[in-house]
């Protein structure tokens, strides 16, 4: 059984959270005493139809105001595949939250209105989805009920959509429309009758055909360690695991490692989950690797395979997604944790601030919140990260405000390199 | 729907949880588990077990006893303890009443549910504990769906989803400041059947009261109530026995029983598949107000 992460976005009124609503009654995981919850409150609110978006809409706040506030975790399942959507606001001041809902996920799935079209706010969404190089973008354009199911109309909005997205996507990238009506349920788990025109898959289908394969098996091996497994006991006097979540690639027993920063070498033994020992390891899971040798290994210090070693990164060059009301600026010293390591940071330049709508690049000596900009930073520690276009799981980061121990940024690595580089950044 | 069933439980999720776990062993100096006695907790314990095989689990569990406990639940309890050796850390609710910091609660739906945050906090302070482990799961309610996996609180024990902290990746922040602490929900992405299958699929043990057995009943708001003598009735409600079994296992006065002779795994897998009333629909104290949980929740509650 395995799982699969998406991420929704659109802007208000977009019907976002009624297209979720409509995936969950139509795979039925909604239970008869929630559905009953939300067609009686359907019902005092004066409308005449179930509101399938009050299964989402949380806190009092965004029941009041009627719009969501923060990212809201939805399950539901078929068969076949465990699904996990992180539903993010479409409110220019919530892009945050779109990165927060977004960096785990790989798929992510747009909204449009079939009468507004493509807007401000889709290019941010699609910016977004492709800075953190979500491999698969759904569009969904909702509403077609509202513009009498035309072809022509989503077919301009394809279009418009797709002289925006050439720009940025990358390669590999892939991006799909489907043209739906989440109210009444037209092309998300069941096909419409009403745009024969169509010929593509419903929402739901897309979803079960998605290929999961990140190919994190076939990139560099890395595990983080976590944790010394160290019992102290009798039986177990000399026991000395390497605990940890794999974050790419494949560990076998036999495998020469490197310990970084350290760059001893030693072989693994064993390879233990639990109560019994594997030949070998893939990534995404938690094991405890066992060494031939007593090496110099503790918390966040990591083991790569021999030969694919990453460089110890003094300086790095990323994209940064600011979340904090306080401003970044320029000569501040955060705290960056890349897996469970944490080190001093300096931010050294700004490069430029990016206009997601535009792609306009713009100078600047601060970061606001929602502000993504390409940034460099001086390290006070190698951290042992690989570029997030090579290698998603192992080239983000995060900003922590040593004052208030706040998550305040994200961070995408584009450039790594040993030490600050002979030729200065020009902005 | 009954092709779910044979569902297998997605193997990524005990990954994800004992990351979280060992995350927190590594970054907090005083954590604790939070135990229940119910099934999630019963699977946090699994999880840790796991997490730091083959050292004991590197922390204490806490029980908050709110003295309206089943039976059964508190037998299972102490004999997990012993099997395990773990260190667990019971607290009482009774204590806190005691001591003059709460009130009983009066009338026929009076529960010692909202009483157990204070003797909760009290316990947090005084093992001066910097994170806890708890077993809440988002697809429970809608409150929850909106919490982090680190979900800081201040200083009274406080939720505020405006100031959440956005967490990202799999990296976990787990910096606080002095006098907060931290509330962290390693199995936030299971659902209810994804524990149900762990369970089956690892063979855990869990305790009588979530399989069917004959137990003594009253029926009040179209909900079966299990008798005790903690439970306040009127002259009109009719103490009658009855086969039932419970779905969630908080407190004897506000723990609704669902009629059932599922009693196994298997079987009540197959119910809950086939049940129209969500895990949390039996807990008696949600159904107070749309947004009871959000509120306690800012209250410090679990």
């Amino acid at each position: 059984m395995d799982i699969l992460r998406l991420n929704t976005a659109g802007s208000v009124d977009d019907g976002k959270s009624t297209l979720i609503g409509r995936l969950l009654f139509d795979t039925q995981s909604i239970p008869q005493d929630k559905l009953e919850a939300i067609a009686a409150s359907s019902q005092r609110k004066g409308l005449d139809f179930v509101d399938l978006s009050l299964l989402t809409d949380g806190l009092i706040a965004e029941r009041e105001q009627g719009i969501t506030i923060d990212v809201a975790h939805v399950y539901f399942s078929t068969p076949t595949r465990k699904y996990i959507i992180a539903d993010s606001p479409g409110h220019v001041e919530y892009t945050r939250n779109m990165v927060t809902g977004a960096s785990t996920a790989q798929v992510s799935i747009i909204l449009i209105d079939s009468r507004h079209g493509v807007v401000e706010q889709t290019y941010r969404h699609f910016f977004i989805s492709t800075l953190l190089r979500i491999p698969k973008v759904l569009v969904c354009v909702n509403k077609m009920d509202l513009v009498n199911f035309s072809q022509d109309v989503f077919s301009n909005i394809v279009s418009d959509f797709y002289a925006f997205a050439e720009k940025i996507k990358f390669e590999g990238q892939i991006i799909d429309f489907i043209p739906v009506c989440s109210l009444h349920g037209d092309n998300i788990a069941k096909g419409s009758d009403r745009m024969p025109w169509y010929e593509g898959k419903t929402l739901l289908q897309e979803l079960e055909t998605t290929n999961l394969k990140e190919n994190n098996d076939e990139l560099p091996a890395r595990m983080p360690v976590q944790y010394v497994v160290r019992p102290r006991t009798d039986e177990f006097h000399d026991y000395r695991g390497y605990a940890g979540k794999i974050s790419s690639g494949i560990f076998k027993v036999g495998d020469t490692v490197t310990a970084l920063p350290s760059e001893q070498t030693s072989v693994i033994k064993k390879i233990q989950k639990f109560e019994s020992s594997l030949d070998e390891a893939h990534s995404k899971e938690s094991v405890t690797l066992l060494l031939t040798d007593d090496i110099d290994i503790s918390r966040g210090n990591m083991l790569v395979k021999k030969g694919q070693e990453p460089i110890a990164a003094k300086y790095i060059v990323a994209h940064v997604c600011w979340m904090a009301h306080e401003p970044l600026s320029i000569g501040k010293v955060y705290w960056l944790q890349h897996g469970n390591q944490l080190v001093k940071a300096k931010i050294d330049a700004i490069q430029h601030v990016i206009v997601p709508d535009t792609l306009e690049h713009q100078s600047a000596t601060q970061l606001k919140l929602n502000d993504i900009a390409v940034l460099s930073l001086k390290l006070a520690h190698p951290i042992f990260a690989d570029t997030f276009a090579t290698n998603r799981s192992n080239g983000g980061f995060i900003c922590v405000d040593p004052g208030t121990n706040n998550t305040v940024g994200v961070g995408f690595i584009e450039e790594l390199y040993e030490s600050v580089p002979v030729q200065e950044f020009a902005i | 729907m009954s092709v779910l069933s044979k569902r297998k439980f997605p193997r990524q999720l005990e990954d994800e949880a004992i990351y979280i776990i060992r995350e927190v062993a590594a970054q907090f100096d005083r954590p604790a588990l939070l135990f229940s006695g119910g099934k999630d907790s019963i699977t946090l314990v699994r999880l840790a077990q796991k997490a730091f095989y083959p050292a004991r689990i590197p922390f204490p569990l806490l029980h908050i006893d709110t003295g309206h406990n089943f039976p059964e639940t508190i037998e299972f309890r102490d004999q997990l303890a012993k099997e395990l050796h773990l260190n667990m850390e019971v607290r009482y609710v009774q204590d806190s009443i005691n001591q003059g910091k709460v009130k009983e609660e009066t009338g026929k739906y009076a529960s010692r549910n909202a009483l157990q945050t204070v003797t909760l906090l009290d316990a947090i302070e005084e093992l001066k504990l910097d994170a806890c482990i708890g077993g809440a799961r988002r697809d429970e309610e809608k409150a929850r769906a909106k919490e982090r996996i680190f979900s800081v609180r201040d200083e009274f024990g406080q939720w505020d989803a405006k100031r959440q902290r956005p967490e990202l990746f799999d990296i976990l922040n787990g910096k606080i400041n002095v006098g907060e602490n931290v509330r962290v929900f390693p199995i936030s992405n299971w659902t209810e059947l994804d524990v149900w299958n762990y369970i089956r699929e690892e063979g855990i043990g869990i305790p009588s009261v979530y399989y069917a057995h004959e137990r003594e009943i009253i029926e009040r708001d179209g909900m079966i109530w299990p008798y005790s003598e903690y439970l306040h009735t009127t002259p009109d409600e009719i103490v009658q026995r009855r086969v039932v079994r419970f779905r969630t296992v908080g407190d004897m006065t506000c723990t609704a029983a669902v009629e059932s002779y599922a009693n196994n795994i298997d079987g009540i897998i197959e119910e809950i598949l086939s049940a129209v009333i969500s895990e949390r629909g039996a807990r008696i104290d949600d159904k107070r107000s749309e947004a009871a949980m959000e509120k306690r929740k800012q209250e410090g509650y679990f």
